[in-house]
């Protein structure tokens, strides 16, 4: 499932992590750092910022359902933007469509609002899903920050 | 693992509960609000609770979902909650999530 969506970026970096909560910050301020070249606003930031602690938050609560398991961030950079895939190697998700519905989530009890797909499509240019039951999911999202 | 500090600062005055929150309203963070506010809604048997955002950088989908989940709490209480602090660098997401139309005279 992993593969490299183009080649000849400017810039690219590839971290591999726990699932674990404390990393969603670590994540977010990678992301954040990647792009302080491109001098982006602060709501520029705060909207990639937010997208990744979504997928992030996605790979431990539902990829993995809290157990143990690797994450893989993805960020590269061509000209003014930015592209991010983050992967899971866990559950995968059975129905993208409907997991990608406003306010639908699987884990109610836990409080999630099911914003989280919505939160990506809204902050960031593009989003796309890409889910295997039992193998895996591969979000990948890219960005054009405007200076 | 060393010992992190709390997100969260509680004032319980009469059956109000003020909530300073102190770090980013994530997931993590979140998980760990979520449990001490429902000991002490439980605790002092509140009927209010004030967030203060102003210290608060960054919010995603779980701080969403654990301020509606004691909205809810309130709501069966007949409660209220409000919202103090707001200001641009989170505004956006209370804004998206419709987070405005529960709080409170914000």
């Amino acid at each position: 499932m992993e593969e490299r969506i183009l080649h000849n970026h400017e810039n690219e970096v590839t971290l591999r992590f726990p699932a674990l909560s404390r990393n969603e910050s670590f994540a977010r301020m990678v992301a954040a750092a990647f792009v302080t070249t491109l001098d982006p606003t602060i709501e520029a930031l705060s909207d990639l910022k937010t997208a990744i602690s979504e997928a992030v938050t996605n790979a431990i609560i539902h990829g993995y359902e809290r157990k143990p398991g690797e994450i893989r961030m993805y960020l590269a950079l061509s000209e003014q933007t930015v592209y991010v895939e983050i992967e899971d190697y866990g559950e995968g998700i059975a129905d993208i469509a409907k997991a990608r519905e406003p306010m639908f989530t699987t884990k109610p009890e836990q409080e999630r609002s099911g914003m989280g797909f919505s939160f990506m499509e809204a902050f960031m240019d593009s989003l796309e899903v890409i889910s295997e039951v039992g193998k895996g999911t591969l979000v990948r999202m890219k960005k054009t920050i405007r200076a | 693992m060393g010992k992190e500090k709390h997100p969260a600062q509680y004032t319980v005055k009469n059956r109000t509960l003020y909530v300073a929150l102190q770090e980013d309203l994530d997931q993590h963070n979140v998980d760990r609000i979520r449990q001490r506010l429902d000991a002490l809604i439980d605790e002092c048997g509140s009927n209010e609770i004030i967030f203060d955002f102003s210290k608060v950088n960054f919010m995603d989908s779980s701080g969403i979902g654990m301020i509606m989940g004691r909205y809810r709490r309130m709501m069966l209480l007949n409660g209220t909650v409000r919202a103090v602090g707001i200001h641009p660098g989170i505004e956006r997401i209370i804004k998206y999530s419709g987070l405005y139309q529960i709080l409170g005279n914000v």
